[in-house]
């Protein structure tokens, strides 16, 4: 008997039942397919988007992640530079392969070393986009994919990610709608990496001391586009 | 690891004699109490969530068959592969064929409590393989060549002191004078030299706080971000996971979800929450090309239906630890094992059995402050009354309490010759104590009132006051 046969036995040996029957195995089916959500806390999802966005700053920020909100596309590259100069970084950027982000006008900052590709060890800063941010706990929303390497998440010590207010969502459960939407449903459809990330690495072992920078970027910087259109979802 | 469960009560007074724990562990008893009770106040949802998060795993394990059946097509589909273990011998196995089928000499790892319990590092060191533990506090305590003793916070036992020293002895190839008495210049020390392997590795492996059915995804929930480079930057990524990890959809996963980071450390989330799907699809730049999964049993289908079923809801949050009196006095070594604490004074005995560690489930005063801070409403004290039963009934239990109970139920049982046995007592320590009102110590009692008085009774039982204050009420 292989250990397979043996675990799924011994589970149904201790719930005194064999293999459920069709009609059991099929509710339990329909519940997955239902995408029913369970309770989902309000205090996001009773909100209108721009109070939506508002949450998002203000919890994103309660942990340590910079927010700097700029009111279109074209003003991207300009904050990118301002950002590394007042933090005292160098010019020089790992940013995903991304059509929407290749759109922006970086031909406007010259000065700014642009490297398109997944993260190496010697990259001090990255650049990527993001599929959603979570109103719910400041969180950002990021799947991995041939334009969206996630290395760029975690291996530099700066990481600066491109947000638009209309990406911005209430809940997890907006989130996974989102990906179903995007991949369809199945497994198979789902990134190999899905990154909900709520502020730079931090770690509490030493003491219970909070430190940031511990293995991930020491700095998250949100540049969040106050587009007008409405959101994905609603 | 070897358990020591069995000398608890010599465990538990070296460390109530440490005086580096005692510092630890105040910090510990009251930070993390005092940033879930916040973090809970600003959720007016969280006590519903619980509710649902009980229901959810109940549900789960009530068809776990089910689900872990469409779960592993899940992660096949998703071009996974698991490995079933039906017990730790076949799961650290498991684990070693991986990593020599990808030539592995180094594997780093994210912090995974059912890796300590398999004792896969020890297995694979003597294998000729290193592994490299990754998060800050499970490498401090690798270097140190000591378990963990919390189960979020594996080096909570040591002061900063304690590291510094670790890390001078360590490091050797660094400048010994170099300044690392603050945390700042450790944690940096630290990410300085983990960085290299996170690069070299050829094999990363992490647990999993959540293994989604509908998806065949792992999920891993961390702060430091060392999981995510684990798992990135090797060619495979491996999985050790418990079957009871198990959640149906990504709707159920987001209830657990909202319960576990605020339990555990008091954040609203923590930083990095990570799906899992599979190896690096077609034309992905990055991430490992090969995913595993090695779904362990090791005693867990075993309770299902039993009297401690409730334990496979266990989400790992360390809540009942932070909140307990005893782990908060004598820390997490002193339970001699992998899971300290409520959670493992329940867990330990169903998983190394009653003779290694038949004291933990008595090291409780029953406060219940573990069941009420749980996230999924474990009746953890209940399930400690029943050990204690067990004991009891298998003649396991020390003879003084055997002898005892034995003597006490005999006159429970005569509630005549009981009463007045009570009111001779209550009387003659009234009398006795009349003068004091206290005292300072007791035969049959030494062991209490070695460490505090003992208030004299007012010389009459409740019973016979009572009996006294209704007749003359009529």
């Amino acid at each position: 008997m292989t250990a397979r046969d043996d675990i799924i036995g011994g589970i149904r040996r201790s719930l005194g039942r064999g293999a459920l029957a069709d009609e059991a195995a099929g509710k339990l089916a329909a519940r997955i397919a239902a995408h029913r959500p369970n309770l989902i806390p309000a205090r996001a999802t009773s909100l209108d988007p721009p109070a939506r966005v508002d949450l998002f700053v203000a919890l994103a920020e309660a942990v340590q992640t910079t927010v700097a909100r700029v009111a279109s596309d074209r003003d991207v590259p300009g904050e990118v530079a301002r950002y590394l100069a007042a933090e005292n970084l160098p010019a020089e950027l790992a940013m995903a392969p991304d059509p929407g982000l290749d759109a922006l006008p970086w031909a406007e900052r010259p000065l700014l070393q642009i490297r398109r590709g997944k993260a190496e060890a010697s990259d001090a800063v990255s650049l990527t986009p993001c599929l959603a941010a979570v109103a719910e706990t400041g969180t950002l929303m990021l799947v991995s994919g041939a334009a969206t390497p996630t290395t760029l998440n975690f291996l530099p010590d700066t990481h600066i990610v491109v947000l638009r207010a209309s990406q911005v969502v209430a809940s997890y459960e907006d989130g996974w709608d989102l990906l179903r939407q995007r991949s369809g449903d199945g497994p198979s459809a789902l990134p190999r990496s899905v990154n909900f990330i709520t502020g730079p690495s931090r770690t509490g072992d030493i003491e219970q001391r909070i430190e940031l920078g511990a293995h991930g970027p020491r700095r998250l910087h949100v540049i969040l586009i106050d587009d007008a259109e409405q959101s994905p979802l609603r | 690891m070897e358990a020591t469960s069995h000398t608890f009560t010599d465990n538990a007074r070296a460390g109530l004699a440490d005086p580096v724990l005692r510092r630890a562990l105040g910090m510990a008893g009251t930070g993390f109490p005092a940033r879930r009770a916040e973090a809970i106040a600003r959720l007016p949802e969280f006590e519903a969530l619980r509710d649902q998060g009980k229901a959810i795993k109940d549900h789960t394990i009530a068809h776990l068959d089910f689900y872990l059946e469409l779960y592993e097509r899940n992660v096949i589909a998703a071009g996974g592969v698991v490995h079933w273990a039906r017990d730790a011998a076949e799961a650290r196995a498991a684990v070693l064929d991986i990593c020599r089928s990808v030539g592995a000499k180094v594997v780093t790892k994210g912090k995974s409590m059912v890796a300590e319990e398999i004792a896969l590092n020890e297995h694979l060191e003597a294998n000729g393989i290193t592994p490299v533990e990754t998060d800050l506090g499970e490498y401090i305590i690798q270097l140190r060549h000591e378990p963990p003793s919390h189960i979020i916070a594996p080096a909570i036992h040591l002061m900063k002191e304690q590291v510094t020293e670790t890390f001078r002895a360590a490091h050797t190839a660094l400048d010994p004078d170099r300044a690392i008495s603050e945390a700042p210049q450790l944690c940096a020390e630290a990410r300085a030299m983990l960085r290299p392997q996170f690069l070299a590795a050829d094999a990363g492996i992490t647990g999993a706080n959540f293994l989604v059915a509908e998806t065949g995804s792992s999920i891993i929930v961390t702060n430091e971000g060392n999981g995510d480079l684990t798992q990135i930057l090797p060619k495979a990524h491996i999985v050790v996971a418990s079957l009871e990890k198990i959640v149906p959809t990504l709707e159920d996963t987001a209830t657990l979800l909202r319960l576990l980071a605020r339990s555990a450390t008091g954040q609203e989330f923590s930083s990095y929450t990570t799906l899992s799907t599979g190896p690096r699809r077609p034309g992905d730049l990055d991430g490992p090309e090969q995913y595993h999964v090695v779904l362990i049993d090791n005693g867990r289908t075993a309770l299902i239906g039993g009297e401690f079923q409730d334990m496979l809801r266990c989400l790992r949050c360390a809540a009942c630890l932070n909140h307990c009196p005893v782990y908060t006095a004598i820390g997490g070594h002193a339970y001699g094992w992998v899971y300290p604490g409520p959670m493992g004074a329940v867990l330990t005995p169903a998983l190394i059995g009653l003779d290694e560690a038949g004291d933990l489930p008595n090291a409780s005063s029953f406060c219940g402050r573990c069941e009420s801070v749980c996230p999924v409403k474990i009746p953890l004290p209940k399930m400690m009354r029943h050990w204690r039963e067990r004991q009891f009934v298998q003649g396991k239990a020390p003879p003084v309490y055997r002898h005892g109970l034995k003597c006490w139920a005999w006159v429970a049982r005569r509630p005549g010759l009981y009463h007045e046995l009570v009111e001779l007592k209550a009387r003659m320590l009234g009398w006795l104590g009349k003068r004091r009102g206290r005292f300072r110590a007791l035969p049959l009692a030494g062991a209490w009132t070695k460490m505090r008085d003992m208030p004299a009774p007012e010389g009459r039982s409740f019973q016979s006051l009572w009996a006294e204050r209704q007749r003359a009420g009529k």
